[in-house]
């Protein structure tokens, strides 16, 4: 750990100048007397314009963002700029209250995906990290997590291909049924089932990856917690019951809350790529409307006000979700 | 300096509490029903990972007959008559030779311009009573948490005329903010003996990056680079966005026309020449998306456990 490079000072000589000389640059208001200021070093200038091409491209990429979404309150037109756009209110948002069917669909559609995903995709890497927790064999274990993580670095473009591959009329199953003179099951390209699809590419893909963290957090676990259980008796299940759920706990309430913060973002480039042959109807999320109808459809300002409400949102979901969890005595994703 | 005697972000990459794979005294053996039934779910899904990439490679490398035999879609062997026609043929020029060279120089030049970004920007925010740094800091949080709005970033790309521009693709994620906080944990656990040192010796912020941080943080820049090129090979959400031009589309694009949306391949052929099968076409568009992922899996696998855990920690 401890590296120096040969012929430096040792450090014990080296931190009473070092402190010394910080102390005059750090700034600690308050009852100990100011020093008169020194100017910038150049020193100090360089370390922030080190870091400044960084810095800005954040600003730029992330923050100037928000300002764009002035448009929102403005009939934007491509051809003009976005300060010469007229202002018109609050009129594009009018699809929130004059029942806009498209809107209300896409809305239902995310509502019921997020629902479904919750459910269903949230338990599985717990399940999956329990199971790999509990083999013994250190090797075995490692081997799984490589091949279990892997879909994760996958874009989505690659699983969608994956999955029709698998499961399309020409895919990989049904060329099995074929071969055995079995009927052929339609699942891609199917309205009534595109919400099952997509939640299980979502767990084929994240579900390994997604054990990371549970398994980082049993492993946290007092051991000495288990063997006492153990010696009073306490089976597998109840150890796992009484001990590693109980530590899990808010670890899950944290995660659930991440969750419900982008639960009005259900994959965007997994539903736009499998949109086509399943039709709008089943397959229309509040992302997809804003680019459909936005960036496709050049209702720029609709567009804007959709995707500023469902920001707006999901910080609010965010902000509630952590206020219910500290009313339960939860950490939550930020202290009180 | 060798990596190991550094604080690498590869050590314990993979939480477990048993180290040797011996049970505890304490710990009962498992019933075998159990154990059959753990194995089997496991085995299952390690298999459905691994089938579909079987069978996509062994489609890539069949040729028709083979195809044909088994009733026109995938096969899990290539069977007598594999070859690599279907390699030469989209890799012999025209739209996914170019795709994989535009993916290509992406990654390449993403990558370095991403990782020097990142690492100025981790540095800044690592080194203590840094001017500004505070600031930056809650922004660099704050960009964690709110994604800006899909329209927004539109118009920002737009308004800086990068739209139908390769620099599109890179510049919006050139710094990710995850990345940021990871690498500047890593640079805070840095010894700080070797700050002082150098401070005494009269080094300067630069040097100090360049000639002792740098060098110490070889394993964190491997990883986070590893990321970012990941991403940029991916890229397809931005590419979706903001290119326009066919002849400037990266390999996530040509994989939603050829292979997710089943176009046609071979549109640029002369007349007359034999085209090969289309499904090994296509299975080999698929395996040259996936391959270079495949290449670079096991060398990210091995540390990222480490950096997840580091971001979830400190940020």
């Amino acid at each position: 750990m401890r590296t120096q490079p040969a012929g430096t000072n040792s450090p014990e000589a080296a931190k009473p100048a070092v402190t010394a000389s910080r102390g005059t640059t750090a700034r600690r208001g308050g009852s100990t007397p100011r020093r008169p200021r020194r100017p910038l070093s150049r020193d100090k200038l360089l370390l922030v314009a080190l870091g400044l091409p960084g810095g800005i491209a954040l600003i730029v990429f992330q923050y100037l963002p928000l300002l764009g979404n002035v448009i929102a309150f403005k009939d934007y037109q491509p051809y003009l700029s976005i300060s010469e756009s007229p202002w018109v209110g609050f009129s594009n948002f009018s699809f929130l209250w004059d029942g806009n069917p498209d809107f209300l669909n896409a809305l239902w559609n995310t509502v019921v995906l997020t629902l479904i995903q919750t459910v269903l995709v949230f338990p599985v890497p717990l399940v999956l990290a329990l199971v790999l927790n509990s083999l013994a064999g250190e090797r075995l274990k490692r081997t799984l997590q490589s091949i279990l993580y892997l879909p994760h670095f996958l874009s989505w473009v690659i699983v969608v291909a994956l999955f029709q591959q698998m499961l399309g009329n020409a895919g990989m199953l049904n060329t099995f049924l074929v071969q055995n003179d079995l009927p052929i099951v339609q699942i891609i390209g199917v309205p009534e089932l595109f919400k099952a699809l997509l939640t299980s590419q979502v767990i084929w893909k994240d579900a390994g990856w997604g054990t990371i963290i549970f398994l980082a957090a049993i492993s946290r676990v007092d051991q000495e917690q288990y063997e006492a259980a153990a010696v009073d008796g306490a089976g597998s299940w109840r150890r796992m019951w009484h001990i590693t759920l109980p530590a899990l706990r808010g670890l899950i309430i944290l995660l659930l809350i991440l969750r419900l913060g982008s639960s009005l973002s259900v994959g965007f480039e997994q539903i736009v790529l499998q949109q086509g042959p399943v039709g709008l109807q089943a397959s229309e999320v509040l992302d997809t409307w804003v680019y459909n109808n936005g960036i496709l459809g050049g209702a720029w300002g609709t567009s804007a006000a959709a995707g500023l409400i469902k920001g707006l949102v999901g910080v609010l979901l965010v902000i509630g979700a952590n206020k219910l969890a500290h009313a339960f005595g939860e950490r939550g994703v930020y202290e009180k | 300096m060798s990596t190991t005697q550094s604080p690498t972000i590869g050590d314990d990459t993979i939480p477990s509490f048993r180290k040797d794979g011996n049970r505890p005294p304490w710990m009962e053996k498992p019933s075998p029903v159990v154990q059959a039934v753990k194995f089997l779910f496991l085995g299952i899904a390690v298999l459905l990972v691994i089938i579909p990439f079987w069978s996509v490679i062994a489609t890539s490398l069949a040729d028709q007959s083979t195809i044909n035999a088994s009733g026109g879609g995938m096969v899990m062997w290539p069977g007598s008559g594999a070859n690599v026609d279907a390699y030469t043929a989209v890799l012999s020029g025209g739209v996914v030779t170019r795709a994989v060279a535009i993916s290509i120089g992406i990654t390449v030049v993403g990558t370095l311009l991403s990782l020097a970004a990142t690492a100025g920007l981790a540095y800044w925010l690592s080194r203590p009573g840094a001017l500004g740094a505070k600031p930056m800091l809650m922004l660099v949080l704050g960009a964690i948490l709110f994604a800006p709005g899909l329209i927004p970033s539109y118009l920002v790309v737009k308004e800086l005329s990068l739209l139908d521009s390769l620099w599109s693709l890179i510049l919006p994620v050139l710094v990710n903010a995850f990345n940021v906080i990871v690498m500047r944990a890593f640079f805070q656990e840095l010894p700080k003996e070797l700050f002082e040192s150098a401070a005494i010796d009269g080094v300067g912020a630069a040097t100090t990056l360049f000639r002792i941080v740098l060098p110490l943080s070889k394993a964190v820049l491997a990883v986070i680079g590893l990321f970012y090129a990941v991403a940029y090979w991916n890229a397809f959400f931005n590419a979706l966005l903001y290119i326009q031009s066919s002849d400037k589309w990266p390999m996530a694009l040509v994989l939603r026309t050829y292979v997710v949306n089943q176009t046609t391949i071979g549109g640029e052929q002369a007349a007359g020449e034999v085209l090969p099968p289309q499904l090994p076409l296509q299975m080999a568009i698929l395996v040259i998306a996936v391959v270079p992922i495949l290449l670079v899996y096991p060398f990210i696998q091995r540390h990222f456990a480490k950096g997840v855990m580091i971001g979830a920690v400190k940020g």
